[in-house]
């Protein structure tokens, strides 16, 4: 029981949300979707803009009502548990801190509600300024905080309550790129110390590589996939997810030969085994080949397909080179580790593109 | 030291900017010279009468008038007058601001016009109405409930007239800031454990709350000021306005009423500093960071049905006195004859078709002045540099603060000789309505030329566009909202104007206002109610106008400025 408890610890069961605005135009926000959190893990949910994470996240904080499905936490249907009695507190993406309470008070601020003494209360900013890193700083105003400073208030303000679970809304989106960085590994390293789960919506796929036990990617209100971020990463089970989290490229191809477990496919008159997966195919349809940048190499030996280089960009540890092929562009990533040297092309050069093809994935187009 | 050194250099670098451009130069004398003679003079020749006594300075009407416990009693009387008015409307005007910027309550749109409704009706409507529904002869309290009662002159039918004459401006004062108030903050109290009403007394009323004094302090200095409705319903209640007129023009005590106009501006003066120097600079910095902006889900549906009768409410009553005054207009004698007629319209139009048509020639002819020249000192005060700049600013805002009986009283003072004499002219008239409404052009025009940040402006030029497309282009665009809302106040303002002109007008140039009082005095009051009628008319056609001409929504003329 125990343990079904811990493995199901946040259940969302064929979630809908329809906004409609009254005058007959509904917007299916989120489409039916069903996730099993599992207690202590830290959840991505990974989508474009506007795909329904946001919604998503408020109808767990209970800002909004599912029009169908149910929410339960640790076996115990929530959906009518009012917002202010969830105790799963929310990172905002504007932060929301109270601009005329001090740091202090606005860290304080679930705390007092609570009516827990003064002494606890003194104690526990103190320890949750001490761990973010804000000592100091209690009685300024959040206008006076750098952009920086403003974010751990906000994150203070959560932890402070030593919630089981914490909610994030894009808390890393107004600071820059450095920060961000710096913060997320912050965030990360507090979650686990304090064994909190978190549920974390974001559109920036590395931040969602870097942190999370579990992505869950979100496409146009429906999930796409599921999974840690390796499986994720390197099984996409759609053409959304493998563009989305790795860049994939795209190459066009024709099915020649259905194998028992493999397939063959046509490129530029070559043939290329793929292995198959749960989707049919027919002879001769066409499909999508798609590959990761850094798992294309080309050279100037005739070792493989024909392609032209379009434009090559040195980005330090990296050298990422464009490549024109079959009437359309893909993208070829080179490690630029000591040892190997940076491999010169011309730009508008014929070259030759070589694919490892253990990451060829075939999607029907 | 350094300092020092680098100020002067700045000085004198924004005194070689206005001697270099000469239109400039020649722009702010001249403007300053007008503030100066319109508003400052007056002020001056009015504090000067009351201060003297056979050509010599003295306290001693000041004296005489705290040391006599008749005038004392329309000092407190107004003091009174003005904290309940206050209280009640900007209570009034809050919900109705939260039930629309918050609570986003069905109907919201006609809510929204009727919590301004009142604003663009003459001075003393509501008081003609109360009379006829309320006074001795009352519709509800002589016929439906057989009272016979006086007791809506005094106290209690000032307070019900004012607090609806008045809540638009705590309305106008706090929509804005509730909204402005994001709703994730809201969101956020809640998430953190605040039941709805914790999360309205910790968060939404404390940010809230330099609104509400704000709105307080004007409604307070509006019940103080306001003259039209005391006069009309005051009775026995003596104010301090009402005295000052009675005093001046009534009793011939010139130094007395001019004393008592000079204890009006006290408190004007007072919450006009107030309002500049301290409240903004106590509102909160909105921090910065996307906001989700979405509906704040902090009114439960029990609130939100509260807010809506209450709203609802409001509003049938504030109609409810519409409806008398058209009723009024067409009842042969109210309370005793019922019957339909349109001699009310024969006589009112007979004496007062020449009123109407001359008080709607002088608003014409000042509102496009005043709009011109507000925005003019706006693009002076935030675009120019130059030393003295700061008295152009605070001039320019400074008849905002002058009640208008001292404006009225300083004015017949002031232009009722050699070399400036004018009194009788149309020419005062006009002169009143240009410098007591163009703070609010001048207001409106800085709002909306400081959003235009020198950014787009100069993004513009870099594209290749010369200054001037960019000003037609760009700027002109961009302010023409604030310009037409400053327009339209201005118009409804002179339309409305009572307590200032009321020292002014002359046989040739009456004032439609001026002449409702005098029927209403005589108890004509269906005469009054015709004119009162027309009145609105005129007003709400020329809205109408200004809206269908420029396609600005009746929320952008209205809710620019406050
Ligand atoms: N309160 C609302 N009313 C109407 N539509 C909404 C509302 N909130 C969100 N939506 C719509 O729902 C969709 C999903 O929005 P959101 O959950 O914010 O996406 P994300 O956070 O992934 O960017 C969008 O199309 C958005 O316009
Ligand atoms: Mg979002």
């Amino acid at each position: 029981m125990e343990q079904n408890n811990n493995e199901n610890y946040l259940v969302l069961k064929d979630i809908t949300k329809v906004f409609s605005d009254g005058r007959g135009n509904d917007v299916t926000a989120v489409d039916n979707i069903s996730l099993t959190i599992k207690k202590g893990d830290f959840v991505t949910l990974l989508g474009p803009s506007g795909c329904g994470k946001t919604t998503t996240l408020r109808m767990v904080a209970g800002f909004e009502l599912q029009t169908a499905g149910d929410i339960a936490l640790a076996d115990k249907l929530i959906n009518n548990v009012a917002p202010f009695d969830r105790n799963m507190p929310m990172v905002f993406q504007s932060y929301a801190l109270f601009p005329h309470l001090t740091i202090f008070e606005n860290i304080a601020y679930g705390l007092k509600i609570r009516k827990l003494s003064k002494e606890v209360i003194m104690n526990d900013v103190a320890m949750v300024s001490q761990m973010v890193n804000l000592v100091g700083l209690e009685n300024r105003y959040p206008g006076e905080l750098s952009g920086g400073q403003q974010q751990r208030v906000a994150l203070a303000r959560a932890l402070v309550l030593k919630p089981e679970i914490i909610l994030f809304d894009e808390p890393l989106s107004n600071l820059d790129a450095k920060l961000r960085i710096q913060t997320r590994t912050e965030i990360k390293r507090v979650q686990q110390m304090m064994g909190i789960t978190a549920l974390y919506v974001t559109h920036d796929q590395s931040e969602a590589l870097s942190m999370s036990d579990q992505i869950v990617i979100m496409n146009r209100g429906e999930i796409a996939q599921v999974g840690s971020p390796e499986e994720i990463y390197n099984n996409p089970n759609s053409s959304f997810v493998a563009d989305f989290i790795g860049n994939a490229n795209f190459i066009d191809a024709n099915v020649s030969e259905i194998g028992s477990d493999s397939l063959t496919v046509t490129v530029q008159g070559k043939s290329i085994s793929v292995g198959k997966t749960t989707e049919e195919f027919s002879e001769g349809e066409e499909v999508s080949l798609a590959i990761k940048p850094e798992a294309v190499d080309i050279s100037l030996e005739p070792t493989g397909f024909l392609g032209k280089l379009d434009v090559s960009s040195f980005l330090g540890s990296i050298t990422e080179y464009k490549i024109e092929f079959e009437n359309s562009f893909i993208i070829a990533i080179h490690s630029n580790t000591a040892g190997h040297t940076m491999k010169h092309f011309k730009m508008g050069e014929e070259v030759h593109v070589d694919f490892n093809k253990d990451f060829f994935h075939i999607y029907k187009k | 030291m350094a300092n020092s050194k680098l100020k002067r250099r700045l000085n004198k670098n924004s005194f070689h900017q206005l001697t270099s451009d000469p239109a400039l130069f020649i722009g702010v004398i001249l403007i300053l010279a007008s503030l100066v003679l319109f508003i400052v003079y007056p002020l001056y020749a009015a504090a000067k009468l009351s201060l003297s006594s056979d050509g010599v300075f003295s306290l001693s009407q000041y004296q005489y008038i705290f040391t006599h416990s008749y005038y004392r009693k329309s000092i407190m009387n107004s003091v009174m007058l003005g904290v309940i008015v206050a209280t009640l409307a900007t209570f009034v005007g809050f919900i109705f601001a939260y039930a629309i910027a918050k609570g986003k309550i069905r109907g919201s749109g006609f809510f929204q016009s009727m919590a301004i409704l009142p604003i663009i009706s003459p001075p003393f409507m509501f008081a003609l109405s109360v009379i006829l529904l309320f006074g001795r002869n009352g519709l509800i309290t002589a016929k439906l409930l057989h009272l016979d009662t006086s007791g809506v002159y005094g106290l209690k039918g000032l307070v019900i007239v004012q607090v609806i004459t008045m809540y638009p401006i705590a309305y106008m004062t706090l929509v804005g800031i509730l909204q402005g108030i994001d709703p994730d903050l809201e969101t956020c109290a809640m998430n953190l454990g605040a039941k709805r009403f914790k999360t309205f007394f910790t968060v939404t009323l404390p940010l809230a709350l330099p609104g509400i004094f704000a709105s307080w302090l004007l409604v307070f200095v509006g019940s103080l000021t306001d003259f039209g409705n005391p006069i009309i319903i005051g009775g026995e209640f003596d104010v301090l306005s009402v005295r000052a007129y009675l005093e001046f023009t009534g009793m011939g005590n010139l130094p007395r009423g001019a004393a008592l106009a000079m204890l009006l501006l006290v408190p004007t003066v007072g919450v006009f500093f107030i309002q500049k120097y301290i409240i903004k600079n106590k509102a909160y910095v909105t921090i910065t960071g996307k906001s989700s902006r979405r509906g704040s889900t902090s009114v439960t549906k029990g609130a939100k049905n509260g807010l809506f009768i209450f709203t609802l409410l409001v509003s049938l009553f504030v109609l409810l006195f519409y409806v008398t005054i058209i009723s009024g207009s067409f009842i042969k004698l109210w309370s005793v004859d019922w019957s339909l007629t349109f001699k009310h319209f024969v006589y009112a139009f007979d004496v007062g078709l020449t009123t109407l048509k001359n008080t709607l020639v002088l608003a014409i002819v000042s509102t496009p002045i005043t709009a011109v020249l507000g925005m003019v000192i706006a693009f002076i005060v935030v675009r120019k540099s130059f030393a003295g700049k700061q008295v152009l600013d605070f001039l320019s805002m400074l008849s905002y603060a002058i009640p208008g009986t001292a404006v009225g009283i300083g004015y017949i003072l002031a232009f009722n000789k050699a070399p400036f004499k004018l009194s009788g002219t149309a020419f005062i008239l006009v002169a009143v309505y240009v410098f007591r409404n163009v703070p609010i052009g001048v207001q409106g025009g800085i709002a909306a030329l400081k959003q235009i940040s020198g950014d787009i402006e100069e993004s513009s030029t870099n594209l290749g566009a010369s200054t001037a497309y960019t000003f037609r282009k760009i700027t002109l665009p961009l302010v023409r909202p604030a310009f037409f809302a400053g327009a339209t106040f201005a118009f409804v303002r002179s339309m409305t104007a009572i307590s200032a002109i009321i020292f002014l007008v002359s046989a040739r140039w009456n004032h439609l206002t001026v002449l409702i009082l005098a029927q209403t005095e005589i108890m004509r009051l269906g005469a009054a109610s015709v004119l009162s009628f027309a009145l609105i008319v005129v007003i709400m056609v020329f809205t109408f106008i200004i809206m269908k001409l420029t396609g600005l929504k009746q929320s952008q003329i209205f809710g620019t400025t406050n």
